[in-house]
């Protein structure tokens, strides 16, 4: 019989939850981790909120395609500009309702539905212990010495894969097969994901890595360590953006817009950079911490809106495929 | 009568869990479509690497079993159980572990550097070396226990007769391959087909894209759900087909009632033998145990600096012992021709397509994330059956026709005949297969990417979490955690099993 007084402790504990309005909130797996943004956020948000913010960890799109009205979900947070046009089709989002003027991108954001809450740029990032002179353009490491490899991810499973490709494109239009062509012997390896990719750079097997300009900061703030540097081609960088938005259907739509609100206060953009090793998206570079400020940075942005990336994408990852299957 | 009716209700679970979650997706996607050009390269590819893999683990794993079987050692007993670790690791780990030897920096290039040559593991190849490196394991001890389980008296009637070790392995060893290894062939062949991450990565780009690929682009980037339950059929009746054929290769074992005791052999005791099986025994210990080697000597560093790991360890345990239990009721029952079809399904369906799947099934009546732990147990009970099945199939018939006269003779019912006569014998199978499936379970991360729950996260996702967060060097403690965690279950449940048994 001691299941009852148990069984009571539940029912008021669920009475006492149930006072608290729930925000939830989608995010991938990364974002909710314990040295991801996500135990911080939800923190600061709830000091004020008077509500209880729940992670959902997982795959965002699908799980939400699969769900449709019926999504139990207030707020989606990790989408990237590669899926919003799916996204977008399904009709699940409302405005985001804030001011794009509140954003500090290398581009101009003009969406008002979907929020970027941090970016950064694809590049690759190589090791100066084993690399003197890295390539400085796809050209140049096409030419480059046989012996230079690079560990890159699928396009087809990984969305920094997709970005480099789409990136490839839009610099080289109709000569990209050709680049993929001449880049392909340096392509060490293709790995599902950036996780793999980036923990064969770490072992040394490869001497540089298909990542992003803002993970040296990582090593040089967490490990001190100088040596890993992102290359900076001069043909420009693909800019990667990260996501949030409102879900339409949400039972708690005071919640939510003071959510999307909380995404542009300087506490959340304060918790971006070193949680999550990007840039934060309305933060003027000179309020980034002081490791942000001083990495290497692109001279030009490089960015397909969803319609071009969409029109783009097939042909794109079919002249990567052909070229590297040869 | 009743074993019938449990053997029934075992099929109907099993069947209803992996074909529920098709027929749930089928309605939702409105569908099938049609295969693409691409989608018949990556079939091609599947299958090409798949049978190559499966050939080559088999092929090794004859004379490592024979060896094995044959020869005492020091350390013998320690060698078999570290011999199933690879089969166990999360597939990054493993893959970086290889790597660590195979890989452009790796031991064998720095070894081969000095005499200006060097190795490239990139390639078919290298997906077919990674394919067995984690399957030869599985291979030997599914035929390291065929072999046990010939009677020691054929041996010894066998010596006292005078037969070389050529007929010996005529009149002994060659039915008994025959009635092991295409089943083997054939479970291995299975799990390769679903292979993407070590296909993709080992083979060194899109030349090496697999069916399991396409499956995950298809539903994660494009949504198009008819198509990836197209492709997903595709690939289970890949798995079909391969079971139809190892039917017709495959011979019944029959070596009559023994006295069910394993005692030394006497033959093989010449020199070029004892010379062949341990240098085959080094050899393979070697290609398992050195990338092995690789993940302690990189984990050994920060296994102690792993932070509030704890709790992760504790669901991955209960996890994995409960996909064992459930795996063990499903696999006594189905311990036969109809069990081994229908758990091989639940291998060659894509893992995606099943979360996927469940996920449409359960949303109605639960929240997916409260019941996340529950089904990724459930699903890693599935994923190890077809090798708790394989593992006691061959033993159990044996069992069932060699004492079922005597048991009808005395009356024995059904429960009884259970406890007296079928555990008992099946002890050493049992044991091993619920250690596989305990390691297994320990290592795998299932359907996490719909099942998630952010408090009850397993080892596993945690690994994957700190390589996600830059952290490297703690997922490789975290990897070598697990890998000593799998082991020691694998250990005890193994040992368990083999207790009184003089092997």
């Amino acid at each position: 019989m001691k299941a009852l007084p148990f069984a009571a402790g539940l029912f008021a504990a669920s009475a006492a939850l149930a006072d608290t309005p729930v925000l939830t909130v989608y995010a991938p797996d990364y974002f909710t981790s314990e040295w991801g943004p996500g135990p911080v956020i939800e923190a600061s948000f709830e000091e004020s909120c008077a509500c209880d913010l729940q992670f959902k960890p997982g795959d965002l799109l699908p799980r939400l395609l699969l769900e449709g009205n019926k999504t139990s979900a207030d707020i989606v947070i990790g989408l990237n500009t590669d899926v919003t046009k799916k996204a977008r089709e399904s009709g699940l989002f409302a405005h985001h309702g804030q001011d794009n003027e509140q954003l500090e991108l290398p581009i101009e954001w003009t969406d008002d539905v979907f929020l970027p809450f941090d970016w950064s740029y694809v590049s690759f990032v190589y090791d100066t212990t084993k690399l003197e002179n890295p390539p400085t353009s796809f050209e140049a490491l096409a030419q480059a010495p046989d012996d230079l490899k690079v560990v890159i991810q699928d396009p087809r499973s990984s969305i920094s894969g997709l970005a480099l490709v789409l990136w490839v494109k839009a610099v080289y239009g109709d000569r990209a097969e050709e680049i993929w062509k001449g880049v392909a012997p340096h392509i060490l390896t293709v790995t599902k994901g950036w996780s793999e990719a980036y923990g064969l750079f770490t072992d040394g097997e490869a001497p540089m890595v298909l990542s992003f300009t803002t993970s040296p900061a990582y090593h040089i703030a967490a490990e001190g360590d100088e040596t890993k540097k992102a290359v900076i081609f001069d043909e420009g960088h693909y800019a990667y953006f990260e996501l949030a938005a409102k879900v339409a259907g949400t039972d708690q739509p005071e919640l939510a817009d003071a959510f999307m609100a909380f995404i542009m206060s300087p506490t959340f953009q304060n918790a971006i950079p070193e949680t999550n090793w990007s840039y934060p998206s309305a933060l003027a570079k000179s309020d980034w911490p002081q490791v942000f400020q001083d990495l290497a940075e692109p001279g030009k942005a490089i960015f397909l809106n969803e319609d071009d990336s969409a029109a783009l994408r097939d042909d794109a990852i079919e002249e990567w495929r052909r070229a590297l299957s040869q | 009568m009743a074993s019938r009716l449990i053997s029934v209700i075992a099929v109907l679970a099993v069947t209803g869990l992996i074909f529920g979650p098709v027929v749930a997706l089928l309605a939702f996607g409105g569908g099938l479509s049609w295969p693409v050009a691409a989608d018949w390269q990556a079939l091609r590819f599947t299958l090409l690497q798949a049978t190559l893999s499966a050939a080559f683990s088999v092929a090794l794993a004859i004379p490592t079993a024979r060896a094995l079987a044959r020869r005492q050692f020091i350390g013998r007993g320690i060698l078999i159980t570290l011999l199933g670790a690879p089969f166990i690791l999360p597939v990054i780990v493993a893959v970086l572990g290889l790597l660590a030897v195979f890989g452009q920096s790796g031991l064998l290039n720095s070894a081969l550097a000095p005499f200006g040559l060097s190795l490239n593991i990139y390639g078919l190849h290298g997906v077919v070396i990674a394919h067995v490196f984690f399957n030869l394991p599985l291979a030997t001890r599914m035929i390291l226990q065929g072999w046990l389980a010939i009677p020691a008296e054929r041996f010894r009637l066998a010596s006292s007769l005078g037969l070389s070790s050529g007929q010996i392995f005529r009149s002994l060893e060659w039915p008994l391959l025959r009635a092991v290894a295409p089943s083997a062939f054939v479970v291995i062949f299975v799990i390769c087909l679903s292979s993407f991450a070590v296909a993709l990565t080992l083979g060194g780009g899109p030349k090496a894209t697999t069916l399991e690929l396409s499956i995950y682009q298809t539903l994660r980037f494009d949504f198009d759900v008819a198509h990836a339950v197209m492709l997903a059929l595709l690939q289970l009746s890949l798995a079909l087909a391969a079971g139809a054929m190892s039917l017709r290769f495959a011979a019944k074992q029959r070596f009559g009632a023994a006295m069910d005791r394993i005692i030394p052999r006497w033959d093989a005791r010449s020199w070029p033998l004892v010379l062949q099986d341990f240098a085959c025994i080094g050899l393979v210990a070697a290609f398992l145990l050195l990338p092995l080697a690789m993940v302690v000597v990189k984990g050994a560093p920060t296994l102690l600096d792993l932070g509030n790991v704890w709790p992760a360890v504790w669901h991955s345990l209960t996890v994995a012992l409960a996909s064992t239990a459930l795996c063990l009721i499903w696999a006594l029952p189905l311990a036969n021709r109809v069990g081994e079809w229908v758990a091989l399904c639940g291998i060659a369906l894509s893992p995606l397509v099943l979360g996927m799947g469940l996920f449409l099934i359960l949303r109605p009546y639960v929240s997916p994330l409260s019941v996340a732990l529950p089904v990724t147990a459930v699903v890693n009970a599935l994923m190890a059956l077809p090798f708790a099945v394989r593992i006691l199939r061959p033993e159990a018939e044996v069992i069932q026709s060699d004492y079922h006269r005597l048991s009808t003779a005395l009356g024995l019912n059904g429960f009884v005949w259970l406890r007296r006569v079928f555990l008992p014998r099946l002890r050493r199978p049992i044991g091993f297969a619920a250690g596989l499936t305990a390691a297994l379970s320990m290592g795998d991360l299932g359907v996490i990417a719909l099942f998630a729950d952010p408090d009850r996260v397993t080892l596993p996702l945690y690994i994957y979490r700190l390589m996600g967060a830059y952290r490297m060097e703690q997922a490789a403690g975290a990897a070598l955690l697990l890998l000593m965690l799998s082991l020691a279950l694998f250990w005890v449940f193994d040992r368990g099993g083999r207790a009184n048994a003089a092997t």
